[in-house]
C-alpha cells in the first residue's frame, strides 16, 4: 500500500507546479524506498531504466532539419499557401490531416509525421494561415486554440489508427500477454477489432473540428 | 547488423554540438546551465552503456538538478528574420517542403526496403529498431536536402535544431524520465497495489458494470501510469479476464482491444504522457502547457462512453 505513495507524490507535484524532472525523480524515490529498497538500489533501477529507454529520445534527431526549413520559411509558404486556397477552411484542413494519420498509422507508418516534422513547421501554420486569410492576423488565445487544436488532432489519429496494424506493439503486447493467461488469439482478430473505436474517434473528432471551425469564425467575425 | 547503437552516436554527437554551442552563446544567460544540460544528455546517448546503473543514475539527478533549480534559459542562435523568411518563402516556394517530404519517404523507403534486406542470412538492420533506424537515417538525408537545395549555412542544422531543443528546453527528457520512473513503480509494485484496490472495491455484478469498470479503470489507471501498456496487464488480469470473460463469457479479442483503446483515452488525459501531450505544447510555444491536454478532453470522454457501449454490444 505504501508504494502508493509514489503516485501521490506524481499527482501533488504536477498539481502545485514543480518542476516535472524532480517531481519524477522525486516520485521513484518515494515508490522505491516505501517498497523497501535503499536509496542507492533506486538511484541503480531509475539509472538502468533511464539508459534503456534512451531510444524515446532519439526523436528529436529530426529537429535539426526542421530547424533549417524554418530558417528558410517553411512556416511563412505553409501559411501563404492557405491565403491562396481562401476556400480551405481550418475545420476541413485538420479533417483531412486527422484522415490521412488514422490511414497511414492503419497501415503501420507512424514515424512518417508528427508534432516536430509535420504539426509545427506545416500543418500548425497552415490552420492558422486558414483562418488568418478570412479575418486578418490572430489574437494570442486564437493562435494557442489553434495550435492545441492541430497537435491533438495528431494524437487523436495515431492512437486510434496504430491498432488497426497488425503487428503494432501494443497488439503484440496484448496476443503476449493473453497467452501468457492460456488464451490464443489471432493478431488479426485484435486488429479487426479495433476498426469500431476508430470510427467512432474519427466521427467525434471530425465533427469537434468542424465545430470548432464555426465557432472560431464567428467569434473572429464579429 | 545495424543497431540503435549507432544511432546512440550519431544523437550523441549532436547534443554535444548543442552542448558546446550553448556554451558559446552569450546571449544566453544561462548559457552554462544550457550546455551542461545537453551534455548530460550526450553523456548517457555516447557512454550510456559503460556508466553503470549508478552512475546513470547520477546523470538523471544532474538533469532533474539543472531543470528543477531554473538552470536552463533559452539560446538565441543568430537566424533569420520574419521578413527574411518571407522573402525566401518567396524565393523558394514549394520547394521548401521538398525536405520534410523527403523525412517519410525516406522513413517508408527504410521500412519496405531496408528492413528485409539480409546478406548472408544476417539482417541489414535490426528489425525490432528498423523504425527508429529508418527515421534516423531519415533525419540526416533531408537535413542534407534541405542544406543543398535552400542553400543555408553549413552550420544551421545545429544552430536552429539547437533553438528548437532549447524551445523544448527539459521537458524533452520527460518522456525518457517517465518511461524510467514506470520501471521503478513496477519494481515497487505499484500496479498490482491499485489493480487489487479497483478489484476488491468496485462492483461488478451487472455486466455493463464491470464493462464500465473495465473501460473507466483502464483510462483512470492510465492516466495515473502514463501508459497503457502499463494499465493493460493489471486491468486485463483483475477485471477483464476472471468478470467479462470468465464470468460472462464475453470475447476476449473484443475486449482487449477496446480495452486498450479505452487507456488510449486516457493517454489523452494525462500530463504524464509527456510526449504526446507536455513535448509538443512546449514544441508550438503555447503559454498553457496543459492546452494540448485540454484540446484532447473533450474527444477523449465520448470516445470512452462509446467503447463501453462498443464492448457491452460486441463483445457478449
Amino acid at each position: 500500500m505504501l508504494s502508493l505513495l509514489g503516485v501521490a507524490t506524481v499527482v501533488v507535484g504536477f498539481a502545485v507546479g514543480l518542476n516535472p524532472l524532480l517531481v519524477v525523480v522525486g516520485a521513484a524515490f518515494v515508490a522505491g524506498l516505501a517498497a523497501g529498497l535503499s536509496p542507492v538500489e533506486v538511484l541503480a533501477a531509475f539509472g538502468k531504466a533511464f539508459n534503456e529507454n534512451r531510444y524515446i529520445s532519439v526523436a528529436f534527431l529530426t529537429l535539426p532539419m526542421i530547424g533549417v526549413v524554418e530558417r528558410a520559411g517553411i512556416q511563412e509558404q505553409a501559411r501563404s499557401l492557405m491565403q491562396r486556397l481562401r476556400g480551405v477552411s481550418v475545420g476541413p484542413l485538420l479533417v483531412v490531416y486527422l484522415l490521412f494519420r488514422q490511414g497511414t498509422a492503419a497501415l503501420g507508418l507512424i514515424s512518417i509525421a508528427g508534432h516536430a516534422q509535420s504539426i509545427r513547421p506545416i500543418i500548425a501554420p497552415m490552420a492558422e494561415g486558414a483562418i488568418e486569410a478570412h479575418v486578418g492576423p490572430l489574437d494570442r488565445t486564437t493562435r494557442q486554440d489553434v495550435r492545441a487544436t492541430a497537435a491533438a488532432t495528431d494524437n487523436i489519429g495515431v492512437f486510434f489508427g496504430e491498432d488497426i496494424f497488425v503487428a503494432m506493439g501494443s497488439i503484440l503486447l496484448m496476443v503476449g500477454f493473453l497467452a501468457t493467461a492460456g488464451i490464443t488469439i489471432d493478431p488479426i482478430h485484435l486488429s479487426l477489432w479495433s476498426i469500431p473505436t476508430a470510427i467512432a474517434a474519427f466521427a467525434i473528432h471530425a465533427v469537434r473540428l468542424l465545430l470548432f471551425d464555426r465557432r472560431t469564425r464567428r467569434r473572429l467575425a464579429r | 547488423m545495424i543497431g540503435l547503437s549507432v544511432v546512440y552516436v550519431v544523437a550523441g554527437v549532436v547534443f554535444s554540438a548543442f552542448a558546446i554551442l550553448s556554451a558559446l552563446d552569450r546571449n544566453n544567460r544561462k548559457r552554462f546551465g544550457n550546455a551542461a544540460f545537453w551534455a548530460l544528455v550526450a553523456t548517457s546517448f555516447l557512454a550510456g552503456d559503460r556508466l553503470g546503473d549508478v552512475g546513470n543514475g547520477i546523470v538523471v539527478l544532474g538533469l532533474a538538478a539543472i531543470a528543477g533549480l531554473g538552470g536552463l534559459g533559452r539560446g538565441l542562435p543568430a537566424t533569420t528574420s520574419t521578413d527574411e523568411r518571407k522573402t525566401s518563402a518567396e524565393r523558394f516556394g514549394n520547394r521548401l517542403f521538398i525536405p520534410a517530404l523527403t523525412l517519410p519517404l525516406v522513413v517508408v523507403f527504410g521500412v519496405l526496403v531496408l528492413k528485409p534486406l539480409e546478406f548472408g542470412g544476417v539482417p541489414l538492420l535490426d528489425p525490432k529498431q528498423a523504425t527508429l533506424l529508418s527515421l534516423s537515417l531519415a533525419a540526416v538525408i533531408a537535413t542534407g536536402v534541405g542544406l543543398v537545395l535552400l542553400r543555408q549555412p553549413l552550420m544551421s542544422p545545429l544552430q536552429e535544431g539547437r533553438r528548437l531543443m532549447d524551445t523544448v528546453g527539459w521537458a524533452a527528457l520527460l518522456p525518457q524520465m517517465l518511461a524510467a520512473l514506470g520501471a521503478v513503480f513496477a519494481l515497487a509494485g505499484v500496479g498490482e497495489t491499485i489493480g487489487q484496490l479497483v478489484t476488491t472495491h468496485l462492483p461488478m455484478d451487472a455486466r455493463l458494470t464491470a464493462v464500465a469498470v473495465y473501460c473507466l479503470g483502464m483510462a483512470g489507471f492510465t492516466m495515473i501510469m502514463g501508459n497503457a501498456f502499463a494499465a493493460f496487464p493489471v486491468m486485463t488480469a483483475g477485471v477483464a479476464l476472471p468478470i467479462l470473460v470468465g464470468k460472462f463469457g464475453g470475447d476476449p479479442a473484443v475486449i482487449a482491444s477496446i480495452g486498450m483503446l479505452s487507456g488510449f483515452c486516457g493517454t489523452l488525459m494525462t500530463p504524464l504522457a509527456a510526449n504526446f501531450n507536455l513535448v509538443p505544447a512546449a514544441l508550438l510555444e503555447l503559454p498553457d502547457r496543459y492546452a494540448v491536454i485540454r484540446a484532447q478532453i473533450p474527444t477523449a470522454i465520448p470516445l470512452l462512453l462509446a467503447n463501453v457501449v462498443l464492448m457491452y454490444v460486441l463483445a457478449f
